[in-house]
C-alpha cells in the first residue's frame, strides 16, 4: 500500500502549494525523505551538481533535468540549434533545406544571434551589412527583462568588444555573457500594440522524445502603442512585453494584465486573416517548439527522476512568421490577476497529474506514458515513440491547426501528433 | 388578394424612392451609359440587352442586395405575414398615415419614450452647467494638431473625467420600462392565472415557445449548427466542411438574402467579416472613406461634451474587459466619429426616439437656431462602447469598423434603448423573457419573486448590451449571427430565459438578489447554441 508522497518546495507559491495540498500530499523538509521536490533552478545546480555527489532514489521526483541550461540559457539555446542545423544539413536531411539566399526554409526560427564578446567580430561584420539595424542585447543569465537594451549603433556595445582598449581596466568576470540578436522590428500589432506568446510545454523525457504543450497559452501585451522610432528605443514599455516590466507602467491594468488567452487570438486572426494562414502560423509555433527539444535533446541528461514544465517565449512578425526568442525553465507562478492564478493553478495541476500519475508515490522507472484522460488541459506534442511507430501512415492523417484551439483531441489516435509539415 | 398587391405596390414606389437618392444609382446609370460600347448591346433591343449585362455583371444582384437592405429595415421576418405571404413583407407605411406611426404606433410609448428623452437631455444639461462646459466648442489649432498626432492612441490621454457622470445606466432605463402602462387596459385587481408576474405590465404580443420554434427552425435539433457541430467531437466531415463550402459560394455569389439565409446555421470564422459586411450591405467604395475621414476631420475641428461621456464609458467598459482592452483605441476612433455623423439622424424615421434638439446660445426656442445635439442625435449611456467593442475582432480598418457598427446600430441596437412596442425593442424583450420564463418555469419564477429577486432585474442588462462583455467574444459572435440571420433581437430574450434555465438547479437554492446575481455573474463558460438548442427544442413544455 502507497504511503503519502512527500513533498518539499523553495518555491513559496500557493498555485503550488494549494495543489500539493489538494492530492493530500505531506511537506517534509529537504533533509528527510522526500518523493517530489519542485526546486528553483539554484537548487537543481546543487542537488546534480559532482561535488554533492547526491543520488536521487527511484522514488524520488524533481521538475528540472540537470542540464535545462542548455535550452534554458540564451546562448547555449542559440549554439545547440546552430550545432542541429549543422548536424542535418550534414547528413542531407531534407530539413535543412536552404533557400537562394542561403536560409533556413524550415529551421530558420531563431532571429540572427551572436555571442558577447566572444563573436564581437563576427557580429561587427553582420551589422556592417545592414548599418540601420536595431539589435536587441540581452545578458545570458537573467530574466524578467532585467538588463535587456537596444542598440542602433556599434558604439552603444563598446564594451564587450574585444579589441577594446578599456577592457583592461574591466576583468573578465566583470564583462557578463550577453547575447545580441537581431532585433524584429516589424512585430505583429494588434491594436497597434506589441504583443509576445508565452505557451507552456513540458517535457517528461528527452529520449525518446515525450512533449506536452498547454491548450491554455496566454499573449501579453505591452500597455504602449508600438512604435520603431529609434527615439523610442529606451522606452522600455514600447519594446518588452515582460509582464515585470509592463506592470510598472501608468497603463497597466490590473483586471486583465495585458494579456489575452492563445484562443482570443487565433479567433483574431482567423476571423481577420482567413483560416490557412492561421493554422499555418499555429503549426509553425508547434514545430519551432519541437525543433527547438530536438535539438538540445541529445546533449541533455535525460534523467529519469527529471521531467520539466517549459514557458516558451515567441513573437509572431508581420509576416505571421513565429519567431523564438527564448526558453524559461522557472515560468513565473506569480499571478496578475485573478484570471492568472486560475491558470497557474491548473498549469500546475494538470502537470502534476502527468508527472505524478494518479497522485501516489512515483516509480522513477514508470514508462512515462500517461493515459489520455489525465493530460487536462495539455496535449500531446510530439511522441517520438509513437512517431517511430507508424513512420509514413503520420504524413496522411495531419489536418491544420488541429493540436491547439477547438479542435484539440479530435484526433481519433491519441498518442499522434497531427502537424502537416511534419516528415 | 387586391390589398396586398396595392401594399406591395406602394412598398415598391417607396424603395424606389429612397434608392434613387443612393450611391448605387448613380453608379447604375454610369455603369449603364458606359455599357451602350459594348458590341452586345443593341439599338432594337436596348433595355433588355442592358438587363442582360446587369445581370451578368453582378449589378443586378448589388441593386438586389439594396432593396432587400431596405426591406430589412422596417420588416421582420417572424411575423405571421411573413409566413402567409412566404417572403419578407415589411409593414407598409400607408400614405396617409402620419410619420409618427412608422416611429410608433401606439400613443402611450410615444408619450413615455417623450419624457424620458426629457429626463435624459435635462441630465445632460444639467451637467454640462455644473461643470461649465459647453456642449460643443472649436478646439483651438495647437489641440487640433496634438488631437490629430495622437489619433491612433486616444487611450493613453488621461483627461480628467472624475467629475463626468454617464447620463444614464440601463438600470435607469429598467425603472422606466417598469412603470410603463397603457391607460387603454384594464386588466382587473384579482390575480388569475393570466396575471403577469413580471415587472412589464404593458400587453404586448410575445410568442411562446412553439411559435419561436417555428420562427427559429433552422436552429432545431437536426439541423446543422456551427457552435455546435463544430465541436471536437463531431467529425468535420458530418457538418463543418459542407457549411464552410457552402459559405463560401455565398460570398462568390454576393446574395445578401442567401448570406441571410445561410448565417442562421452560424458563420465560420474566417467568413464572418465578409458574410456581416454582404448582409448589412456594406462595400466600403472611396466614397465612404472619404466620408470617414471628414468625419475625422470634424472630431478634430470640435469638441463635444458626449466625447468626454464616451471616454469615460470606454475607460470604464471595454478597457477593463479581457477580451476587448486591446482594441480601445479603436473604440474612440469609431464613436467620436459616430456622434458627429448626421446621416444616423435618418434612423430616427423609424425608431420611436427623437433626437434631442438644442439651440443656439440666447436662440432658445427659435426653430430656425436649432440643432441636432450630438450631431447624430443619439446621447451615449453607460456599457454603449460594448455595441462596437466585439466588431474589433473582425474589422481591422477603422473606416470598415465604421461603416459596420453604423449600420449595426440603425438596424438593431437603437432598438435596445428606446420605449417602443416593436417586436424586437427592448419592452417586448422584456415582456417575452419573462413570459417564458413565467410559463415555461414557473416553479424557478415564483420562488425568485418571492425572495425579491425578479429575473428582469438581472438579465435586463445583458440584453441592453446584446450580451456584450458578458459571453466569450466566439460565442457572442455566433449570437450576433442569428441575429443577422433572423433580423430581430428576439433570441436574445430566447438566450436570457435559457441561462435561467440553464442554472435553475443553483437559482432554486438561493435566498436573495445579491446571491441570485452571484450564481449569473459570470456567463463567461456558456455555450450559447446549445442552450438555445436545449431550451427551444429540447424541455419539455
Amino acid at each position: 500500500m502507497a504511503g503519502r508522497v512527500k513533498w518539499v518546495t523553495d518555491i513559496e507559491k500557493s498555485v503550488l502549494i494549494n495543489n500539493f495540498e489538494k492530492r493530500g500530499w505531506v511537506q517534509v523538509t529537504e533533509n528527510e525523505d522526500w518523493n517530489f521536490y519542485w526546486m528553483s533552478v539554484q537548487t537543481i545546480r546543487n542537488v546534480f551538481s559532482v561535488e554533492t555527489g547526491y543520488r536521487l532514489s527511484d522514488d524520488q521526483i524533481v521538475n528540472h533535468f540537470p542540464n535545462h541550461y542548455e535550452l534554458t540559457r540564451k546562448d547555449l539555446m542559440v549554439k545547440n540549434i546552430k550545432r542541429y542545423r549543422k548536424e542535418l544539413e550534414k547528413e542531407g536531411s531534407p530539413l535543412a533545406e536552404k533557400d537562394e539566399n542561403g536560409k533556413y526554409l524550415y529551421l530558420d526560427f531563431v532571429p540572427v544571434t551572436y555571442m558577447l564578446p566572444a563573436d564581437y567580430n563576427l557580429f561587427v561584420e553582420e551589422f556592417r551589412k545592414s548599418p540601420s539595424s536595431t539589435w536587441i542585447m540581452k545578458p545570458c543569465g537573467k530574466a524578467q527583462g532585467k538588463g535587456i537594451f537596444l542598440i542602433n549603433k556599434l558604439s552603444q556595445i563598446k564594451k564587450w568588444s574585444r579589441d577594446s582598449k578599456t577592457s583592461s581596466f574591466v576583468s573578465q568576470s566583470t564583462k557578463e555573457a550577453y547575447v545580441i540578436s537581431l532585433y524584429i522590428n516589424n512585430p505583429l500589432l494588434i491594436g497597434g500594440r506589441k504583443f509576445d506568446l508565452r505557451l507552456y510545454v513540458l517535457v517528461s523525457t528527452y529520449r525518446p522524445l515525450r512533449c506536452y504543450m498547454y491548450k491554455l497559452g496566454f499573449c501579453r501585451f505591452c500597455t504602449v502603442k508600438y512604435t520603431p522610432s529609434t527615439s523610442e528605443l529606451d522606452n522600455m514599455f514600447v519594446h518588452l512585453t515582460n509582464v515585470a516590466i509592463q506592470k510598472h507602467g501608468d497603463d497597466y491594468n490590473h483586471i486583465h494584465g495585458g494579456k489575452w488567452t492563445v484562443n482570443n487570438l487565433r479567433l483574431y486572426l482567423e476571423s481577420t486573416r482567413g483560416r490557412e494562414v492561421t493554422s499555418k502560423l499555429f503549426d509553425e509555433i508547434h514545430w519551432i517548439i519541437v525543433q527547438s527539444l530536438k535539438a538540445v535533446a541529445p546533449v541533455m541528461n535525460n534523467d529519469k527522476h527529471c521531467f520539466e514544465c517549459y514557458g516558451y517565449d515567441i513573437i509572431i512578425d508581420d509576416k505571421l512568421k513565429p519567431w523564438l526568442i527564448e526558453v524559461n525553465a522557472s515560468p513565473s507562478l506569480t499571478s496578475s490577476t485573478a484570471n492568472d492564478r486560475i491558470l497557474k493553478y491548473n498549469l500546475i495541476n494538470d502537470t502534476l497529474n502527468i508527472a505524478v500519475p494518479n497522485g501516489e508515490i512515483p516509480d522513477c522507472k514508470w514508462n512515462k506514458s500517461p493515459p489520455k484522460e489525465v493530460l487536462g488541459n495539455y496535449e500531446i506534442l510530439y511522441d517520438e515513440e509513437l512517431a517511430q511507430g507508424d513512420g509514413a501512415e503520420r504524413e496522411l492523417r495531419s489536418r491544420p491547426g488541429q493540436s491547439v484551439g477547438p479542435r484539440a483531441g479530435r484526433s481519433r489516435d491519441s498518442g499522434r501528433n497531427v502537424l502537416t509539415t511534419w516528415k | 388578394m387586391l390589398q396586398e398587391e396595392s401594399d406591395l405596390s406602394l412598398v415598391i414606389a417607396q424603395i424606389v424612392q429612397k434608392l434613387k437618392g443612393s450611391n448605387l444609382y448613380a453608379q447604375l446609370e454610369r455603369q449603364a451609359w458606359a455599357c451602350l460600347q459594348r458590341p452586345e448591346i443593341r439599338l432594337e433591343s436596348l433595355k433588355e440587352d442592358i438587363k442582360e449585362f446587369f445581370k451578368i455583371s453582378g449589378w443586378e444582384k448589388k441593386l438586389q442586395n439594396a432593396v432587400y437592405s431596405e426591406l430589412n429595415v422596417v420588416s421582420n421576418p417572424c411575423t405571421q405575414e411573413a409566413e402567409a405571404g412566404g417572403f419578407l413583407y415589411p409593414l407598409p407605411s400607408h400614405p396617409s398615415a402620419p410619420p409618427e406611426h412608422l416611429k410608433e404606433p401606439l400613443v402611450y410609448m410615444r408619450k413615455a419614450q417623450g419624457s424620458w428623452e426629457k429626463r435624459i437631455l435635462k441630465s445632460l444639461n444639467s451637467m454640462c452647467t455644473e461643470l461649465s462646459i459647453p456642449l460643443a466648442r472649436k478646439r483651438p489649432v495647437g489641440e487640433q494638431k496634438e488631437l490629430l498626432n495622437k489619433w491612433n492612441e486616444m487611450g493613453t490621454d488621461e483627461p480628467d473625467l472624475s467629475l463626468f457622470r454617464p447620463v444614464y445606466a440601463p438600470k435607469d432605463f429598467l425603472e422606466v420600462l417598469i412603470n410603463l402602462r397603457n391607460p387603454n387596459y384594464e386588466n382587473g385587481d384579482s390575480l388569475s392565472f393570466r396575471t403577469h408576474l413580471g415587472l412589464i405590465q404593458v400587453p404586448l404580443k410575445v410568442k411562446d415557445i412553439p411559435e419561436l420554434k417555428e420562427c427559429f427552425v433552422e436552429l432545431g435539433l437536426t439541423t446543422g449548427q456551427l457552435g455546435i457541430d463544430d465541436s471536437t467531437q463531431v467529425p468535420p466531415e458530418l457538418f463543418e466542411n459542407e457549411h464552410v463550402r457552402i459559405g463560401q459560394k455565398v460570398l462568390v455569389q454576393q446574395d445578401s438574402a442567401a448570406a441571410q439565409q445561410y448565417i442562421r446555421q452560424g458563420s465560420p470564422t474566417a467568413l464572418r467579416a465578409e458574410l456581416w459586411a454582404l448582409i448589412l450591405n456594406i462595400s466600403s467604395q472611396p466614397e465612404d472613406i472619404l466620408y470617414y475621414e471628414q468625419l475625422k476631420t470634424n472630431v478634430i475641428q470640435h469638441d463635444l461634451l458626449v466625447d468626454s461621456l464616451i471616454y469615460k464609458d470606454v475607460k470604464l467598459t471595454a478597457s477593463n474587459d479581457d477580451y476587448y482592452f486591446v482594441f480601445e483605441d479603436y473604440l474612440y476612433q469609431v464613436l467620436l466619429c459616430f456622434s458627429r455623423d448626421t446621416s444616423v439622424l435618418g434612423h430616427f424615421a423609424y425608431n420611436s426616439a427623437s433626437p434631442p434638439k438644442s439651440y443656439i446660445r440666447g436662440k432658445l426656442g427659435l426653430e430656425e437656431y436649432a440643432v441636432f445635439y450630438p450631431p447624430n442625435g443619439v446621447i451615449p449611456f453607460h456599457g454603449f462602447s460594448m455595441y462596437v467593442a466585439p466588431l474589433c475582432f473582425l474589422y481591422h480598418e477603422p473606416y470598415k469598423l465604421y461603416q459596420i457598427f453604423r449600420e449595426m446600430y440603425v438596424r438593431f441596437f437603437f432598438r435596445l434603448h428606446s420605449i417602443s412596442s416593436h417586436p424586437s425593442g427592448i419592452v417586448s424583450l422584456c415582456l417575452l423573457f419573462e413570459t417564458l420564463l413565467q410559463t415555461y418555469l414557473p416553479q424557478l419564477f415564483y420562488h425568485l419573486r418571492e425572495i425579491g429577486a425578479q429575473p428582469l432585474r438581472i438579465s435586463f442588462k445583458w440584453m441592453v448590451r446584446a450580451f456584450s462583455g458578458y459571453l466569450a467574444t466566439d460565442q457572442l459572435l455566433l449570437l450576433w449571427d442569428r441575429i443577422l440571420g433572423y433580423n430581430s433581437l428576439e433570441i436574445l430574450a430566447v438566450l436570457a430565459a435559457a441561462v435561467f434555465a440553464f442554472r435553475a438547479v443553483n437559482l432554486m437554492e438561493v435566498t436573495s438578489l445579491a446571491a441570485a446575481e452571484a450564481v449569473l455573474a459570470d456567463l463567461s463558460t456558456l455555450k450559447v447554441m446549445p442552450l438555445l438548442q436545449i431550451f427551444l427544442f429540447a424541455t419539455v413544455t
